[in-house]
């Protein structure tokens, strides 16, 4: 690893995992970290350590991902764990999340954020169900790129037609959810072939090891859109040309720049951009991911959820829409009922009209008789805010498509929801 | 199927495109104005420690030209480094904001905390005089500087931590947060613990300090001090943490990587007297940073999480 010169021009590639139990992702983790060499003295020498106190030798190398009191107990992950690594050639944050059946929730947590998915398949085993949820998942997050880790390869002998067999089929499920770059690599997590290092086992395998793979995943067509919701508003500054204040935000997607005429939305009214202010100083232009100020020409009226975009590719002002809706608490979905809705720095009243269908998760197909949706439940609502919201389909911006239902009674996050087509009104 | 799960045009993820310490400083700005928007009485914890150093300048460029829409709150065992107290005061007066410091001798000649022995460390009891202070001043969310590599119990905590009343955290009970869209709704009485350097490592905090050239307490270079080697650690010699009988007292170049309380915090052997020279340290570093240099938590692979269920940080 350099030196700061040669990290800090370093991307991050934020990747989730997902395997049914057994897998092997656990090992999996662990031989990507140990053989990246990024694991250190005292971590190497505690699951030692706890490798002979279960009686086994050597290093168990699913024991790194290991985290709470309560799991260790059960011998389970049971939520997200975040994992940080950096190879010479990039950063990684790993989003691990357990298969289980009843974790649908922090499947979805983890693969939010990420921009490549590692699914897991067993060699010996094949495919299961699980598997296909996993793969829907990642279609439903839109997550750009998925890997399928063929594991275990060592149960089965190495084979290349075993192999080959597990990818045709895994190749067929991608197709129908429409994922539209998919990467097959056969592997041991045990013995650590194809992981970091190509290993002797699978001489008949060109294509990338895990790790390479990883590394090369290129960023995505960037959204060029221009998203930029306001955070805050600061009263206190500026000249007197400009209008006074300055919008405290970050760029989720597109650029802005001096000079540009921007709507504001929902209101619609229009201002150029005067100023972009750091506290380095102004820049001329700023691109996505970006925490800035913007100062415009002219006072207009512009609040907190306010989103400041190009008049030629805004967002719809809508108050219903449908959206994929993932449930993610104990108590059901109650249609009819106002929850609160978070989207971007917005937060509305919201209720879910009604619920088009529940997806049947071993089958994937949809269930247009189901009436609610439960703890772990993936479907299809129709939903309406009380006031008018500047949405964009999920599948154009993941950030301005992307919502969170709030429980107004017990306060907790009860959804995640990602918009499918906009009403216009 | 394909009806129902359509493929995806053209998503872009801001940690592919911007480089690393731009992602992760603009990351932490975003949570900061976010939290601040949706809660009423928000603190910023600042001990004069290196990832505290951090999140001020984090708020800096979140906030200037304002001042801070928070006050700095450090919980002070009154056995920290001299050093440390001396930058905390002096950098909380430059940038000209509010400190509120309670200590938790305070809490013992109150009664409000009872130590086994008189050389415990104090350490899991800054958890009662922090409870306390929040309930003085009415805080409703709390920003740390605590990082998810730090140690197993951190790698699942949210960026928004929720508290009950007790101040108690519930590892099954947190809400699940997707993208980057936080749930700061609160109950009355309830708090949240707020981590926006949440995805940083040490190495990214040394790189920042580096880039930003911030100031740090000297005891985080290269010095001479007298130390004992204790449990495969070096001890320092202080006259909190005197040798124990039949220890030989050495001095030793020695830099501390992080400076909590002296009763349970150890130097490591180090000739890194420049910032440069730490990062190359810490990039090339062969022991975790808990590892090297904390007493208390290696009693225990559960330790810490022990201590944040009760409401640590
Ligand atoms: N033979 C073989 N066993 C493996 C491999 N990877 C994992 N395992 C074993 O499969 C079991 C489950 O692995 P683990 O990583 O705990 O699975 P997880 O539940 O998916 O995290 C363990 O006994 C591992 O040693 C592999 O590549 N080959």
């Amino acid at each position: 690893m350099g030196t700061g010169e040669t990290l800090r021009e370093f991307t991050t590639l934020r990747f989730t995992t997902s395997g049914s139990v057994d897998d092997g992702k656990s090992t999996l983790i662990g031989r990507l970290l140990l053989d990246s060499k990024v694991l250190l003295e005292d971590q190497l020498a505690a699951v030692a350590r706890t490798t002979a106190r279960n009686g086994a030798d050597g290093l168990d190398l699913s024991l790194f991902t290991d985290g709470l009191t309560a799991e260790r107990e059960q011998g389970i992950t049971i939520d997200v764990a975040w994992r940080y690594f950096a190879t010479p050639r990039r950063r990684f944050i790993i989003a691990d999340t357990p298969g289980h059946e009843q974790y649908t929730r922090n499947m979805v947590t983890g693969a939010s954020t990420a921009s490549l998915s590692i699914v897991l398949a067993d060699a010996a085993r094949g495919l299961a169900t699980q598997t296909r949820r996993h793969a829907a998942i990642a279609s439903l997050l839109a997550i750009p790129h998925v890997i399928l880790a063929v594991n275990k390869m060592d149960l089965a002998g190495w084979s290349r037609e075993r192999f080959d067999a597990i990818a045709g089929e895994f190749a067929g499920i991608a197709r129908s959810l429409g994922l539209a770059r998919v990467t097959a690599i056969p592997l041991s997590a045990l013995e650590g072939d194809m992981v970091v290092s190509r290993g002797e086992n699978l001489s008949w395998y060109a294509g990338p090891t895990l790790l390479e793979a990883l590394e090369a995943a290129s960023p995505v067509d960037p959204v060029t859109a221009l998203r930029f919701p306001v955070q805050l508003v600061s009263r206190s500054r500026f000249g007197e040309k400009a209008d006074r204040r300055a919008y405290l935000g970050r760029v989720e997607s597109g650029t802005i720049a001096v000079g540009d005429t921007v709507v504001v939305r929902p209101s619609g009214v229009e201002a150029k951009v005067a100023e972009i202010v750091t506290l380095e100083g102004t820049l001329e232009a700023a691109g996505a991911g970006r925490s800035l100020s913007v100062v415009l020409d002219r006072q207009v009226d512009v609040a907190r959820g306010d989103i400041l975009t190009h008049r030629h590719d805004a967002p719809a002002v809508a108050r219903r829409f449908t959206a994929r809706l993932a449930w993610l608490d104990r108590d059901a979905l109650v249609t009819g009922r106002r929850y609160w809705l978070k989207q971007g720095t917005k937060s509305v009243r919201a209720t879910v009209d009604d619920v088009l269908h529940r997806l049947d998760l071993a089958s994937l197909t949809p269930d247009a008789s189901a009436q609610a949706l439960e703890f772990n439940d993936l479907g299809l609502a129709r939903l309406t805010v009380a006031s008018p919201l500047a949405v964009d389909p999920y599948r154009a911006n993941r950030h301005t498509g992307s919502f969170v239902l709030i429980d107004d009674a017990t306060h907790r996050t009860v959804a995640g929801g990602m918009v499918e087509e906009v009403a216009r009104d | 199927m394909s009806a129902v799960l359509a493929p995806a045009a053209g998503i872009g993820a801001a940690g592919d495109v911007l480089p690393h310490l731009d992602w992760l400083e603009s990351e932490a700005i975003h949570i900061l104005r976010e939290v601040v928007a949706e809660t009423t009485n928000p603190a910023l914890l600042f001990s004069g420690g290196k990832d505290s150093i951090v999140m001020l300048r984090l708020a800096e460029k979140a906030f200037r030209p304002d001042r801070f829409p928070f006050p700095l709150v450090h919980i002070d065992t009154e056995h920290n480094f001299p050093e440390v107290v001396a930058f905390r005061d002096a950098r909380a007066a430059e940038l000209g904001e509010r400190l509120v410091v309670r200590s938790v001798g305070e809490s013992i000649r109150l009664g409000r905390v009872r130590l086994r022995s008189a050389d415990e460390s104090r350490n899991p009891h800054q958890t009662v005089t922090l409870l306390d202070t929040i309930r003085e001043f009415g805080f409703d969310a709390l920003f740390g500087g605590a990082r998810r590599d730090e140690e197993k119990a951190r790698a699942k905590e949210r960026i928004l931590s929720h508290r009950d009343e007790t101040g108690q955290w519930d590892p099954r009970n947190q809400r699940p947060e997707l993208w980057s869209l936080f749930n700061a709704r609160l109950h009355k009485g309830e708090h949240l613990r707020v981590f926006p350097i949440s995805n940083w490592t040490e190495l990214d905090i040394w790189q920042y300090i580096a880039r930003e050239e911030l100031a740090v307490p000297r005891i985080y270079f290269a010095h001479e001090r007298e130390v004992v080697e204790r449990g495969g650690l070096l001890a320092p010699v202080t006259p909190l943490t005197p040798a124990h009988e039949g220890e030989t007292v050495v001095t030793r170049r020695v830099r501390f990587r992080t400076v909590g309380d002296i009763t349970c915090t150890c130097p490591v052997a180090s000739d890194a007297d420049t910032v440069e020279k730490i990062v190359a340290e810490t990039a090339a570093a062969t022991v975790t940073e808990r590892g090297a240099t904390r007493m208390d938590d290696q009693t225990s692979d559960a330790s810490m999480e022990l201590r944040k269920r009760e409401g640590y940080f």
